[in-house]
């Protein structure tokens, strides 16, 4: 029997996952609690325009989806954790002129750390749910995190930080499905959220571009600066290097005949390099902050399948422990732009091993 | 069942109030502007509905205006006094823990020229009327200060306020909501020009409010139409909501000294409140010591978050609240407590329990030990897993 905090974004993946729990708790006696977190403010009362005009239906969304499923519902604020952890670390990133990942950094900090922390010291609650496609098995007296049976939808990518304090903790009732049943389960119980589209852009970034953030929150307005590519001759100008993200093609203004992209954000001196398609692959590159979802490293050298972005594509890699938190992967084909800042997250079979930060190329 | 705690809030209609309402939501349907039999006799639960709360107030019938709600009462008072008022001047002079009925009416008027004074507040929460009559200048218009606070239950000075107001000749509004139940309400004792009040904070219906306005005193009306409430307040009159609600305030105020037993009553389970967690390390109450509504508990509670622990006590069969239902949900901490000196770290910890008709002794206590380990299951999480819930 367990009281269990089911995380309510108000979509319609969370709005299934609370549901599921709901229905099954009279069989196992577990007890529900719907959470919606408020992470950013909504922009104020009456005709002030609301920035993120997303965040009040959101919470009606949820608040109806728990009435109909019949268990409480709460709104917890976790707005100062988020500025924190999330937003301003997001700008930092940039700034660093790297990648971030604030997907992770929610999953990490927010939804499996404080929110767990408060759910179990104000509710009592032993277990947080949210509605993320992945698994958790238990073997052996350890957690697994295993990918959802959905491989399209497959989240482990934003989850591989997790360790096993936490998994002992979480319950993903949607591990086991698709999203079409999903859709199906939530139009079938005449949820409000069952035609909801999928979010796919930042939250806290509602029109998808990062630069008015980095420009309020950090004073970065952009200056200047030159691309360069391989070579070091520079062929055209930037806006700032912060603008811009390994892998990118699109705004740089540059033609070699052949597409390019960025290859390297150089912040020291704002500079873009940029190149041609085959040069912005890599064969191997090294990861920082390394984790493991079991606690320790299968090996000092093993082989796995490695991840640079969410849904992309696989790679079978050799992963090498080097010195306190870095690993080197080396990987039989040549990956796609590993951009620094971005997990490279480890898989055997359907396990998630865990992962890292891909490192800045030295 | 749960123990309500939360009477500040709302409270539970009483069965007498309904009774009285229910034969206007169904055979005395009528419009009480129609001249027919069935206007008629909408028209004569009107005004007898009128009559009666005027008499609680002192006031002549005429002087009772009904509205839509106490949000709307204190709307109609501070933006229809002060605009109709403002040949004179455009000052208003309110202070920093009113409801926000109160403090956003008068921000609209700030917006539309005129200068609005917040007085501060001693750390009881309450206002000192010698800066009321500092604050008052040759353009000050129109004083504002309310009868009791809702979140920390402290009672303003009115009459002395009211006095000072009537000698130098500027209106006075007072915000009687919360006070509505319990404290006398004779406007001239009180030296009152305006006063607002809403029915369901004293068990009557959601939705119905009133404004009493002194004979002579200038309205601009902020609801145009119909002429009903002789021009002051356009739109169909409530006529069941009316009803129930004189008969509400009948039962909480006609009888002074039944009144004043039950004041007695919950003043004896708030101390029973306020005495569970007096040991305890981190807490303290807010609001006045003895200045203060009978029903109301409320507290600082080191280290917490309000809304987590007003979740938690409910999880746990104890419905209580941060300090207004209002404001739920927002991040910012209450505006009246920082308005008393406290600070916003700890001004996040807020607490507010209020009694009401049901609530007994036993309540109180077992509402108390609830509270106590929900506090310490909060402050030692993985130490104390045990809970402790309302029985039966």
């Amino acid at each position: 029997m367990a009281r269990i905090v089911a995380a309510m974004s108000g979509g319609v993946d969370s709005s299934v996952a609370a549901a599921l729990l709901a229905r099954d708790a009279a069989a196992t006696g577990d007890e529900v609690i719907g959470v919606w977190m408020r992470l950013h403010p909504d922009g104020g009362e009456g005709y002030e325009q609301s920035r993120s005009c997303c965040s009040p239906d959101a919470h009606d969304d949820a608040r109806r989806v728990a009435q109909l499923v019949g268990i409480p519902f709460f709104a917890l604020n976790l707005e100062r954790s988020f500025e924190e952890r999330v937003i301003d670390a997001f700008a930092d990133g940039y700034l660093a002129g790297a990648t971030p990942n604030p997907c992770q950094a929610c999953n990490q900090y927010i939804k499996f750390d404080e929110l767990l922390r408060r759910g179990l010291a104000a509710y009592g609650a032993d277990q947080v749910a949210t509605g993320h496609y992945a698994r958790v098995q238990q073997r052996d007296g350890s957690y697994r995190l295993l990918r959802a049976a959905d491989a399209n939808k497959d989240q482990t990518y934003f989850l591989w930080v997790l360790d096993q304090g936490q998994l002992a903790r979480t319950r993903f009732p949607l591990g086991e499905l698709t999203k079409p049943e999903v859709r199906g389960i939530a139009t079938n119980l005449h949820l409000p959220t069952a035609d909801k589209p999928e979010s796919q852009e930042i939250c806290f970034v509602p029109a998808g571009d990062y630069r008015d953030l980095l420009a309020e929150r950090r004073g970065y307005l952009g200056e200047p600066g030159p691309i360069v590519d391989a070579g070091g001759e520079q062929i055209g100008t930037h806006t700032g290097y912060a603008h811009y993200t390994v892998g990118q093609r699109h705004g740089l203004g540059v033609a070699l005949g052949e597409p390019v992209f960025v290859r390297e954000v150089r912040p020291a001196s704002n500079t873009v390099v940029v190149g041609r398609r085959d040069e912005i692959a890599a064969r191997q590159f090294t990861v920082e902050g390394r984790r493991f979802v079991a606690g320790e490293p299968p090996a000092e050298r093993f082989v796995a399948s490695v991840r640079i972005r969410h849904r992309g594509a696989e790679a079978p890699c050799e992963v090498t422990l080097v010195g306190e938190d870095r690993l080197l992967v080396e990987t039989s084909e040549p990956v796609w732009a590993p951009a620094p800042g971005q997990a490279a997250v480890l898989y055997y079979g359907e396990e998630c091993l865990g992962g890292g930060r891909i490192a800045r190329a030295t | 069942m749960s123990i309500y705690l939360d009477h500040a809030a709302t409270t539970p209609m009483r069965e007498e109030v309904l009774d009285a309402m229910l034969p206007y939501l169904t055979e005395h349907f009528g419009n009480a502007s129609s001249p027919h039999a069935a206007g008629r006799r909408a028209r004569q639960g009107l005004d007898e509905a009128r009559e009666g709360i005027a008499a609680i107030l002192g006031a002549k019938p005429r002087e009772i205006v009904f509205t839509g709600g106490g949000s709307e009462a204190d709307n109609l008072a501070i933006k229809g006094a002060a605009w109709a008022a403002s040949a004179r001047g455009r000052h208003i002079i309110t202070s920093g823990v009113e409801h926000k009925a109160v403090l956003h009416a008068c921000a609209i008027m700030e917006r539309s020229g005129f200068a609005v004074t917040y007085l501060r507040v001693d750390r009881y929460g309450q206002v000192d009327p010698a800066q009321v009559e500092a604050a008052i200048g040759e353009h000050t218009s129109l004083v504002s200060i309310m009868y009791a606070n809702n979140e920390v239950g402290t009672i303003q000075p009115i009459a002395e306020i009211g006095a000072i107001c009537r000698r130098r000749g500027v209106l006075f509004h007072t915000d009687a909501i919360q006070a509505g139940g319990f404290l006398p309400l004779d406007v001239d004792n009180l030296g009152v020009d305006l006063l607002s009040l809403s029915a369901h904070k004293l068990y009557g219906p959601k939705g119905v409010g009133a404004l009493f306005v002194r004979q002579g005193t200038a309205l601009l009306p902020q609801m145009q139409g119909g002429a009903q409430e002789r021009q002051r307040r356009a739109g169909t009159e409530n006529v069941a909501g009316i009803v129930g609600f004189a008969r509400a305030l009948e039962l909480a105020q006609g009888d002074p000294a039944a009144r004043d037993a039950e004041n007695a009553r919950l003043a004896a389970i708030r101390d029973r409140l306020l005495a569970a967690l007096r040991d305890l390390a981190g807490v303290e109450t807010t609001g006045h010591p003895v200045q203060r509504l009978p029903h109301s508990a409320s507290w600082l509670i080191e280290g917490m978050e309000g809304g987590d622990l007003v979740a938690a006590l409910d999880l746990d069969g104890v419905e209580g609240s941060t300090g207004s239902a209002c404001t739920s949900g927002s991040a910012e901490p209450s505006h009246v407590l920082l308005a008393m000196g406290i600070e916003p770290a700890r001004a996040h910890g807020a607490l507010r329990l209020t009694a009401g008709r049901g609530t007994t002794p036993d309540d109180a206590d077992q509402a108390g030990q609830i509270l106590r380990s929900a506090i310490e299951r909060m402050r030692h999480p993985a130490a104390a897993p045990t809970r402790t819930v309302a029985s039966a």
